[in-house]
């Protein structure tokens, strides 16, 4: 029975057409991927955003300008000032490579493109190509056209667009990309038990490691998903073939990255992956015994032996782990169990915002409908449970917990709600869109498949080409996996659904909750995600856009006012910026290698001016960078950083610096006339609120971050001067003074100074500073 | 043996003398069922176990200086071990019915591609 009678047509004219139609769906969705990352560049301008892409877009252009071998050999004297960077062994080099070669080929070709565009436009490509991937890996989960859906959802959930905008040049850009093409190869070997594919998957995690510290998560996911599978008695020389395969390959490509080096053999966050390994061997050792022998006793005592043996694999483990053999796990994988870990012993990556726990409204913000067919997606792959719906499951768990604990592992945890919720739409549609009805018939041949959703076409037609496939019983079922043809017969025999207006009301649901998700993400996508942080934008009353170009006027101001080799301190999150853009060495930045010379800088930061200055000369600093919001309310500023400054110096001086004293004595974080005194000398507040009274022309000054008022006197400076402000007062770079040439210390020599004059005013005194 | 005979029942024999026969029925078995082919790739496997079983004594009794030498040497063995065996595995009547797709002439370019790839790193991490 059927409620609409359909044309019929030839099979093989149908798999050509849903097969056309598969390539132009994929294009599309590959172009939306791609023009939907672009709000950035057309808002804004073409442009590095952020802070760790700055530093992977100098490394590009050494890269670039200079060949691989340079770029391998790189010393950086100008970071960690002066400590220096070996920057060739301390990088993940796959993002620079991936966009060196790019550079390489499009020049070959004669296209003259700035290595700058390249980097922008690298993450918005790369998603296209992820799109593709998770289409692949779904279609092996379910059909062609839940993989569609899955495509289109993870080219435009946000949850993947915010680390992915046109601009945002960082190594999750190409990461989250090789993530689904080695789950798919992976997925592919294990079904077909090849070599072949093992080895492919070994070298794109090759490429993984190279490009991404969460490699972490293929190296452990993976050896999860085997030793479940060996758990549920579903041990199979596939399993065998693709898994040794890959491990054996993947471990040693894997060590061939400087900065990963032995790891893969000595830390423990690998040796699931080598106890899966060996576990493997002795299984499949233990089959093959067992395929030339019948007795039972001996199958029982092989059990046995595998037992024991792997009892004793896991001490060994155990107990080069005690012994240092084996380094321990390291702190940031602590901080995954327990979230209060970092608080408490490692402050410094505590205090990355990326690594704060997730907000309930996050997961909305970024999955939006996604998230609550998320649960049925899973449900659906337990129906099936084959290997590949085994490691869906596994890699739900794994990502919900850990986009539980980070905001920034939200990143792993999209695409694989992308997969589930696209199994879980498709599954509705494939019910809802199919013309067979189990009892009488009753509909009048209405047209259902109205063409208001972008994707509706796509799946009316590949649903369209499955009844065919019922009809005719040819080739277009043979395409199909079993799930389709199952449920298929199902709904023919017994169950269905009746009648055409539960299925108009159905899919009409489906289609307005597809385009809210479209409405969704794109709003999302520009208000939220498309914003270069190097350049702010606000809107003035009238509506129209206000660019605030704060952050680059004061680099370009360091880049042309300053010698080249001054140096510059500032909080470490402006160091890759400072490096970027003005070009100066800096103490400290977004690499956070050194904890003591962050510390240093913290400690200088909070301590009074006489404590500081020691500090800052014996490393040479010159110059002072600042980032004040209270004028014009950037809540992101210094001030509003500094109890982190605070607390990293206190972990290295207990005895000197006491987050404590930087509250009031209530407890609470003050900048106004009750601000404690550790807080009011600090050489950060200092620097801050310095002349800012002055703005307010005698009226009490006024704090737009922290919405309070500020003392009447505005804090002195003795040991430093002021050197620049930006326009809307965010940065403000300071000079610090040299020994007084005539030995007196410098706060004597400065009220001295002051005190000859009869009105003192700082901007003159600062012109007779700089004049003596 | 000296196992106490009373508390043997009838139908079973010792542990110890169970293991050996069972162990001559695996070598009877073995040399019986297996085709020539399959045994010519056991060959292989013994020598590259062998191989990296001296390495490994090596390394824990002399020396484990030049560390990636090691890795590479030890990491050689190992995978070309498991690709033979994943070989064996495809090309062996008893377990080919697992692989659906894969010919035996299949399977043997796979082997072929696997192991280059292999030696590429292992030439590249040999230092």
């Amino acid at each position: 029975m059927t409620i609409l009678k359909l044309p019929t047509f030839a099979p093989s004219t149908l798999t050509n057409a849903a097969s056309l139609i598969r390539i132009l769906a994929l294009a599309f969705i590959a172009g939306a991927a791609i023009s939907s990352r672009l709000f950035a560049v057309i808002n804004f301008e073409s442009i590095i955003h952020e802070f760790d892409p700055w530093f992977n877009y100098r490394a590009t252009r050494v890269l670039a300008s200079q060949g691989f071998t340079e770029f391998w050999n790189w010393f950086d004297p100008t970071a960690w000032y002066p400590l220096g960077r070996v920057v060739g062994g301390t990088i993940y080099p796959g993002l620079m490579a991936t966009s060196g070669v790019i550079y390489n080929i499009l020049h070959a070709l004669h296209l003259p493109v700035d290595i700058r565009n390249v980097c922008v436009l690298l993450a918005p490509g790369f998603s296209g190509l992820t799109a593709w991937a998770t289409y692949m890996l779904t279609k092996e989960l379910k059909d062609e056209s839940a993989g569609l859906l899955a495509a289109i959802f993870i080219g435009i959930a946000p949850g993947y667009i915010s680390r992915s905008v046109a601009g945002s040049y960082d190594n999750e850009a190409i990461a989250i990309f090789l993530l689904m093409i080695t789950f798919y190869i992976w997925i592919r070997a294990l079904k077909d038990g090849s070599v072949l594919y093992g080895t492919l998957a070994a070298v794109f995690y090759f490429y993984m490691v190279a490009a991404w510290g969460g490699y972490a998560f293929i190296t452990n996911m993976i050896p999860l998903h085997a030793f479940v599978l060996l758990l549920m008695g579903r041990f199979s020389h596939r399993l065998y073939s693709a898994y040794s395969a890959w491990y054996a390959v993947g471990t040693l490509a894997s060590m061939q990255v400087p900065f990963v080096g032995f790891q893969p053999v000595l830390t423990s966050e690998h040796m699931a992956a080598l106890g899966v390994f060996g576990l493997l061997q002795l299984v499949a050792f233990v089959e093959t015994i067992r395929n030339l022998l019948a007795s039972k006793q001996f199958q029982l005592m092989l059990r046995w032996f595998l037992i024991a043996a792997g009892v004793a694999g896991g001490l060994i483990i155990v107990g080069l782990t005690v012994t240092k053999t084996i380094a321990p796990w390291t702190g940031r994988f602590y901080s995954l169990w327990d979230t209060g870990y970092a608080k408490k012993y490692i402050p410094i990556i505590a205090s990355v915002s990326e690594h704060q726990p997730t907000a309930w409204p996050a997961f909305f913000m970024d999955l939006h409908m996604l998230i609550f067919l998320f649960p049925a997606g899973v449900v659906l792959c337990f129906k099936e449970l084959r290997e590949e719906h085994v490691f869906v499951i596994i890699y739900s768990v794994m990502a919900s917990y850990f986009a539980g604990v980070m905001v920034r592992l939200m990143l792993t945890l999209t695409p694989v709600v992308c997969m589930t919720a696209a199994i879980a739409l498709s599954s509705l549609l494939d019910t809802y869109l199919n013309v067979d009805e189990p009892a009488n018939p009753d509909a009048n041949g209405v047209k259902e498949t109205a063409t208001s959703g972008a994707e509706t076409p796509v799946d009316g037609t590949i649903s369209k080409k499955k009844k065919k496939g019922v009809a005719a019983a040819a080739a277009a079922a043979a395409v199909t996996p079993s799930i389709a043809t199952k449920a298929k017969g199902r709904s023919s025999a017994e169950n269905g659904i009746f009648g055409i207006d539960t299925r108009i009301l159905v899919i009409g649901n489906a289609i307005f909750m597809l385009v809210m998700f479209v409405l969704h993400c794109t709003w999302v996508t520009s208000t939220a995600y498309s914003s270069p942080s190097v350049v702010l934008a606000s809107r003035r009353p009238d509506g129209s856009q206000n660019i605030i170009d704060d952050f680059r006027e004061a680099y370009y101001w360091l880049r042309q006012n300053t010698p080249q080799d001054s140096v510059v301190m500032s909080w470490w999150d402006y160091g890759y910026q400072i490096a970027g853009m003005a070009d100066r060495p800096t103490l400290v930045d977004n690499n956070t290698w050194n904890n003591t010379h962050i510390a240093t800088v913290g400690k200088a930061m909070s301590s009074p001016e006489e404590i500081s200055y020691p500090i800052l000369r014996k490393h040479d600093v010159d110059y002072i960078l600042v980032i004040f919001g209270g004028l014009i309310g950037y809540s992101g500023d210094d001030v509003n950083k500094f109890l982190w400054m605070v607390r990293i110096a206190q972990g290295v001086w207990p005895d000197e610096i006491k987050e404590s004293n930087y509250f009031t004595p209530r407890g609470e974080y003050k900048v106004d006339d009750q601000a404690s005194e550790a807080m009011k000398n600090s050489l950060m507040y200092k620097m801050s609120y310095y002349r800012f009274n002055d703005l307010f022309s005698g009226a009490p000054a006024f704090d737009r971050v922290r919405n309070q008022q500020m003392p009447k006197e505005g804090p002195k400076l003795d040991y430093i001067e002021e050197a620049f402000t930006s326009e809307n007062w965010i940065v403000r770079i300071y000079k610090v003074k040299k020994e007084d040439p005539l030995g007196r210390d410098l706060k004597t020599a400065h009220a001295f100074d002051g005190g000859k004059r009869r009105k003192p005013s700082k901007p003159i005194s600062r012109r007779k500073a700089l004049a003596a | 043996m000296a196992g106490p005979k009373k508390t043997v029942t009838a139908s079973s024999q010792s542990p110890v003398s169970a293991i050996t026969s069972a162990g001559q029925d695996l070598v009877k078995s073995y040399v019986d069922n297996t085709p020539k082919r399959v045994k010519i790739i056991d060959t292989f496997l013994l020598f590259i176990m062998l191989s990296g079983v001296a390495q490994f004594v090596y390394c824990a009794l002399v020396t484990n200086f030049p560390f990636n030498a090691f890795l590479a040497g030890f990491g050689s063995t190992i995978g070309q071990f498991v690709l033979t065996a994943a070989f064996r595995a495809q090309v062996n009547p008893s377990t080919r019915s697992e692989f659906t797709i894969i010919s035996p002439e299949r399977a043997f370019a796979d082997f072929c591609i696997g192991s280059i790839i292999l030696h590429f790193f292992v030439y590249n991490f040999l230092g």
